[in-house]
């Protein structure tokens, strides 16, 4: 009996000093809230953000005497934060890019931001068009990116004209053994929608019409339409059973690679890949991506990265002030620009800093006849369906069958 | 659609065949003379201890968010859980519980939860309660008032700053007058009772308490609740700084049940049976709410042509990939095995190691090599071999590439397990059957076999369980493909579990409800199957022991 009491003692004595710990490790945030008046900021961003964002987050803790924590959030960023706002668990402020509204919009977890007039006036309007969703803001942007053609003027001196004139060069080198590819321009087995949209656009395709408000209209669906038949059959005969410059066994793993290996003169590829680029001791040069002789403009896809307010988080006040007028002054998007070298979304930013990064001015110019990269709910359903029918007629299926598929495929998935 | 990221197949626990003769006559030992070791008693003070606080630490979040059923449920289970270790009695139960509890968290709980989610429209759109949906939808609809000003903000409080009562004092741009305003309106205040900074933040007024960031940032949520209605609308804040004259254009009526668009005049009716807010030309408002369903997502699946017309093939394929998994891992597993098993082999030890070697890797980094592997221009396997096969742009280079790649990832285990297996195999067995003059063949298809079968049947079946539902090996290296150019949404190589992710999450948005319905048919497929395996197992056991 003695031992079972004893028992019973030392399991209670245990019992408390066990929460006690947690007791413990609970105290000094209290504290240290307490110190910053209760005000604390939470911003998830991916990794490479998060590490950029840092010092700027901490400058403006210690200016307004609040405590600002940035999370790094490494995989399926925007998912994690629709779920865990709905749970209640999300930050105050979130990092992203910006066709994410449309979901995040339908799930009630981010809200507008109100800018002044002035303030949007110094963003690239591109960039404040793609952060506007159903006539509202709902994102500060403060990067931008799109793709152009990225060329070795070693093997290619000139800057091709046309897409006809580029493979005229691939082709040529290719001959004298100089490359083994005409154009590193990804695919895969799966295709990829984004890449190959400048192709699509120059060919007279279009994804979704306009609405009456400036928004794209997911009722209006271009996949499908006698000119995505057309568009498609140009881009079949640049595949496989054509010319041979587009290529299911190009992937988005190898064609960076191939280009800095010098096995391709041409690669169609955005500001991430310069890093590469220059590592290789490549001579390059940057400009838009060429379009078919006689076709229209290639158009690429302008992508913007934007901090967000959460609906649900904790300290929507402190967000608010935060997204709405931090991050809109441009020494801190120079300051973001030098940790991740993306053009700035901020006019006077870009005007800085263009100077010494002559890419940055190219890119910009690349992307200056581009299109917002539809925010729309409806565009998650495009991926997929679109990248496939791009493969399988770069694989020499027939054009007009698979698009109209993809087309049916795209519509049924569109709510 | 839990993957493991390792390995073809879990490592299911042999069964529980060891004797089981010694402990009871231990325990009545202990309990007639009730001597309790030192060591006994202090890991059972620990354990419970641990229990103990775990509880505890439990109890505070659940007490916060008022979720009494599990409160109790936690103090039940806690409560029970000291009484079964601090009796004497209940023998049994104290080595059954943890594993029960365990299976009821890790296992029960799942399943029901998804069994349950099948039955609702949970998913992108659809996450919240009706409330979170009218709360998103007004607030997405707050409009700055059309040439309205800017006013830079102070909050401040009557008082003190923790607890006062909030009051915004906004500056006008054009004329520099301040004024204060709470939720009953604004009011003007002279200029000699404010301080004024340049760029319009007040710095003191008389009777408010001006907040700093970190005061006002405390006060968040009281401060975005704040509306000062004004002749145009409303000001609001925007952030700390700024407030701005705005209105909600869209609000929730309850007579009607439904959304108005004081701009338009338009309005969306609510909707139970789906969730959502409709406007009569049938035009949806983006944020819905989750409803129950009912049965409409297992129809979805029986009815959608889009599911049904493929769904036969993709069947047949799954279990042709299931079984060429499992059955070629485990041929050549042990055919290895047998080799290694000879007692002429020699440095045996060293082959052990290098064939462990794929197992040790990890699988999700290998089936991306593996990918890149069979690339038709840069690949290994046709610069290796002078070939260009499109394998993964095939159906049929597809299918056996893919086999190929379980075959390799998974061989080493079947390995292991038959050389495990095989030692425990006594060879006084082959050797009598030789000295019967069975030639070697035959004794390894009448005596070895069988014997090594009733060993790993249920391992093969769990690896069976395991392939059929193997998210990754497909989806990281064909992602389903190839595809026929008249439908992206079914491919040779797609398994069920690959079929349906795509068509649950691909489309726009995920539709959790949706995924949960097929994984519930799925879950039904793969019982029916190992349930009828184990059948006959123990059949063969029972022929053979």
């Amino acid at each position: 009996m003695r031992i079972r009491t004893a028992g019973v003692v030392a399991v209670f004595a245990l019992a408390l000093a066990a929460s006690g710990c947690g007791g413990d490790s609970d105290e000094p945030a209290t504290k240290e809230s307490a110190k910053a008046a209760g005000g604390k900021l939470v911003i998830w961003a991916d990794d490479k953000r998060t590490a950029a964002l840092k010092p700027f987050a901490e400058k403006f803790g210690q200016e307004n005497g609040v405590t600002v924590e940035v999370q790094a959030v490494s995989k399926d960023l925007q998912t994690n934060f629709v779920t865990a706002s709905q749970q209640g668990s999300g930050p105050d402020v979130v990092v992203g890019a910006h066709d994410w509204i449309g979901n995040m919009v339908q799930n009630g977890a981010i809200d507008p931001v109100q800018l002044t007039a002035d303030q949007k006036g110094a963003f690239n309007e591109t960039a404040v068009k793609a952060v506007t969703f159903n006539g509202q803001l709902y994102g500060v942007p403060y990067a931008m990116e799109n793709l152009a053609l990225i060329r070795n003027t070693a093997l290619a001196p000139e800057a091709p004209k046309t897409i006809e004139d580029l493979v005229a060069t691939g082709k040529k080198l290719k001959a004298e053994k100089k490359a083994s590819e005409i154009l590193c321009l990804q695919s895969g087995q799966n295709g990829d929608a984004y890449h190959i949209y400048p192709l699509y656009t120059s060919a007279g395709g279009y994804l979704f019409g306009t609405a009456a408000n400036g928004d794209y209209d997911p009722t209006d669906l271009g996949v499908g339409k006698p000119e995505s038949i057309e568009a498609f059959k140009k881009i079949g005969a640049l595949g496989e059973k054509g010319e041979g410059a587009l290529k299911r066994s190009i992937t988005p793993e190898n064609s960076i690679a191939t280009f800095t290996g010098k096995k391709c003169a041409f690669l169609v590829s955005g500001p991430w890949a310069v890093a590469d680029v220059k590592k290789a001791n490549i001579a390059y040069d940057i400009t838009p991506v060429p379009g078919f002789a006689g076709g229209k403009e290639a158009q690429p896809f302008v992508g913007v990265q934007a901090f967000y307010v959460a609906s649900k988080g904790k300290n929507k006040a402190l967000a608010q002030e935060f997204v709405a007028n931090y991050v809109t002054r441009p020494d801190l998007a120079v300051a973001l620009y030098q940790a991740e070298p993306r053009p700035p979304a901020l006019t006077a930013a870009l005007d800085q800093v263009k100077g010494s990064d002559p890419d940055l001015a190219k890119f910009t110019e690349a992307g200056e006849n581009g299109q917002v990269l539809p925010a729309i709910p409806a565009m998650a359903a495009i991926w997929d369906p679109f990248g496939k029918a791009e493969a399988a007629v770069i694989g020499g299926a027939d054009p007009a069958k698979t698009i109209t598929a993809a087309g049916k495929t795209i519509a049924g998935q569109i709510k | 659609m839990s993957t493991s990221p390792s390995g073809p197949g879990p490592a299911p626990q042999a069964p529980g065949r060891e004797p089981v003769g010694s402990r009871p006559e231990k325990r009545r030992a202990a309990r007639d003379h009730a001597t309790t070791t030192m060591t006994g008693l202090a890991a059972k003070v620990v354990l419970l201890g641990l229990v103990a606080g775990i509880a505890i630490w439990a109890a505070f979040p659940l007490v916060e968010a008022e979720k009494w059923v599990g409160l109790a449920l936690l103090a039940a289970t806690t409560a029970g859980l000291f009484y079964l270790y601090l009796t004497r009695r209940h023998v049994p139960a104290k080595y059954l519980v943890p594993g029960t509890l365990f299976l009821v968290a890790f296992q029960v709980f799942p399943v029901l939860y998804t069994a349950s989610t099948a039955f609702t429209n949970f998913g992108d759109g659809h996450r919240g309660s009706k409330q979170d949906a009218i709360v998103a939808i007004q607030t997405a609809s707050v409009k700055q008032v059309p040439g309205s000003a800017e006013y830079a903000l102070t909050v401040a409080t009557k008082g003190d700053p923790a607890t006062g009562p909030l009051v915004f004092l906004v500056t006008d741009p054009a004329t520099g007058t301040v004024s204060v305003g709470d939720a009953d309106g604004l009011r003007r205040l002279g200029p000699d009772e404010v301080t004024v900074a340049p760029g319009g933040k007040v710095t003191a007024a008389d009777g408010f308490t001006v907040l700093n960031f970190g005061q006002a940032s405390a006060r968040s949520q009281e401060i975005t609740e704040l509306v000062v209605p004004t002749a145009g609308g409303a000001l609001r804040s925007s952030g700390l700084s700024r407030a701005y004259e705005g209105t909600a254009v869209r609000a929730y009526d309850a007579g009607c049940d439904c959304i108005r668009d004081s701009e338009t005049g338009r309005t969306w009716a609510a909707d139970e049976s789906t969730g959502s807010f409709v406007a009569a030309d049938g035009e949806r408002l983006a944020q819905g709410w989750k409803v129950g369903v009912g049965l409409r997502n297992f129809t979805r699946v029986l009815t959608d042509e889009n599911i049904s017309g493929p769904f036969l093939g993709t069947l047949i394929w799954n279990f042709a990939f299931a079984i060429g998994s499992t059955g070629g891992t485990f041929i050549l597993g042990t055919l290895v095995a047998l080799a290694l098993h000879s007692p002429r082999m020699r440095g045996t030890n060293l082959y052990r190691v290098l064939l462990i070697l794929p197992y040790a890797m990890p699988s999700f980094a290998m089936l991306l090599i593996w990918r890149d592997m069979f690339n038709t221009d840069f690949g290994l396997i046709n610069n290796l071999f002078g070939l260009s096969v499109n394998w993964f742009g095939q159906e049929w280079s597809a299918r056996a590439a893919v086999l190929l790649v379980q075959l390799w990832l998974g061989y080493p285990y079947m390995f292991l397990v038959a050389t495990g297996a095989l030692q425990a195999i006594p060879r006084e067995l082959t050797e009598a059957s030789s000295v019967d003059g069975a030639s070697p063949w035959q004794s390894f298809r009448s005596v070895t076999m069988p014997l090594l079968l009733i060993a790993l049947s249920p391992l093969l079946i769990s690896s069976f369980a395991y392939n059929f539902n193997n998210f990754n090996a497909i989806y990281l290296t064909t992602e389903g493909g190839p595809f026929p150019a008249d439908n992206p949404t079914n491919g040779a190589t797609d398994l069920l579990i690959t079929y349906t992710y795509r068509l649950a999450f691909g489309g726009q948005g995920a539709e959790f409800g949706f995924a949960a319905a097929i994984s519930l048919f799925i879950f039904t497929i793969v019982a029916v199957v190992s349930a009828v395996s184990f059948r006959r197992t123990r059949k063969q056991e029972e022929v053979y022991a």
